[in-house]
């Protein structure tokens, strides 16, 4: 993991979040976005919302653009399969929807239960008609969430960031035991 | 369990009358949708044509968006069951201009009437649910006020609750199996997107 230096992208999401005037955040608790997860929980101009499941962060941004707000969807890899149908209303509503994504099962992953969603995601997510950017480098984070924002918000579109694990660092729990 | 006695054409009729600039509606897919588009079709409705499982969800961000706007989701118990967990992510934001009114007719309608998990538990091998009561659901995902709707003279108090009494509430409507006229509203979904934001802010 990156040692946490005056300009963490995961802090210059949060900027993003700001200069985008994004007022709702869904997510289902994770650790590659939990920095994030907590600046957003701390700041009062945007509602930050737990989810049970990744869908229903679709649906609620649904509900927040009829409403007139804009909102962004954190979730890790293995809950994209979770959103598939639902993910159809961005396509069928046509509404601008941003979803920032935390790969697994991508690059050095340790855990094998983590590959097949981290290797399907960015094809199904494709096969829903979202545009995929995808980021592994901590210097083109913002530029590409930025960007991202853009195409959802002033052309849109349904956009997924992916996050590669590349970026957010392989998982490790460090010592482990094994049952014998 | 007592046999449902009330229809929800006519309740929905009354849960939606001289509703206002003020009121917003999201509707499940299949009967509910019909439903509210009987009782007139308006830009302040969101009749949903699929996405099951979604109203919930879409009235809380909704909700949260439009915080001096009423907001009434009205689906039916099978839509509702395919997302529980949403009632517990609602009473994480308490949101006290949302209501949740649900039709139970204790069956998967648009498919044929097939028994759904509220229909009583051994009522024989097509009719047999789990006898899951949602309202009971929705006080354990902690939405403190639900209530139970079987009878006639409870409507009265019903179409108050569901257009001002302080949310979120839930309440559970038992009606009756009925074979019902399909009125439909648009179903582009981009149209009914921005002829709602058009009516609600003014611009699509």
């Amino acid at each position: 993991m990156n040692a946490e230096t005056s300009a963490d992208w995961r802090d210059e999401i949060f900027e993003v979040f700001q200069t985008h005037d994004i007022k709702q955040v869904y997510h289902v608790p994770d650790a590659g976005h939990s920095r994030l997860i907590e600046h957003c929980q701390r700041s009062n101009a945007i509602r930050t919302v737990p989810l049970t499941t990744e869908e229903e962060g679709i649906a609620l941004a649904a509900g927040a653009w009829l409403g007139g707000q804009r909102s962004a969807l954190l979730m890790q890899s293995s809950g994209v399969g979770n959103t598939i149908n639902m993910m159809g209303l961005t396509k069928t509503l046509r509404f601008p929807f941003l979803t920032l994504i935390t790969m697994r099962g991508d690059w050095g992953e340790f855990n094998s239960w983590q590959y097949p969603m981290g290797q399907g995601t960015p094809k199904v997510l494709e096969a829903m008609g979202v545009l995929l950017y995808s980021v592994e480098t901590a210097s083109e984070v913002k530029r590409t969430v930025d960007a991202g924002a853009r195409a959802a918000f002033h052309g849109g579109q349904s956009v997924a960031v992916l996050l590669r694990q590349k970026l957010i660092g392989i998982k490790d729990f460090g010592k482990k035991k094994t049952a014998k | 369990m007592s046999k449902a006695t009330l229809q929800r054409r006519p309740l929905v009729k009354k849960i939606l009358d001289g509703a206002d600039d003020n009121l917003l509606v999201i509707a499940g897919l299949g009967s509910s949708n019909w439903d509210i588009t009987e009782a007139g079709d308006r830009p302040l409705n969101m009749p949903l044509w699929g996405a099951m499982g979604a109203p919930v969800s879409m009235g809380l961000g909704l909700a949260l968006a439009q915080p001096n706007k009423r907001v009434l989701v009205i689906t039916g118990d099978a839509d509702l069951l395919m997302s529980l967990g949403s009632l517990a992510t609602v009473a994480t934001q308490q949101p006290e201009n949302l209501a949740i009114v649900v039709l139970d007719n204790e069956k998967f309608g648009e498919t044929g009437n097939q028994a759904s998990h509220t229909s009583p538990l051994n009522n024989g091998p097509t009719e047999s649910g789990a006898g899951a009561d949602l309202a009971l659901i929705a006080k354990g995902c902690g939405i403190a006020d639900v209530g139970i709707v079987r009878d006639s003279g409870e409507v009265a108090q019903l179409v108050k609750d569901a257009r001002t009494k302080k949310g979120p509430i839930f309440r559970l409507i038992k009606v009756m199996v009925e074979k019902l006229e399909f009125v439909m509203p648009p179903q582009d979904g981009a149209h009914l997107k921005d002829r709602f934001r058009q009516a609600l802010l003014g611009h699509p």
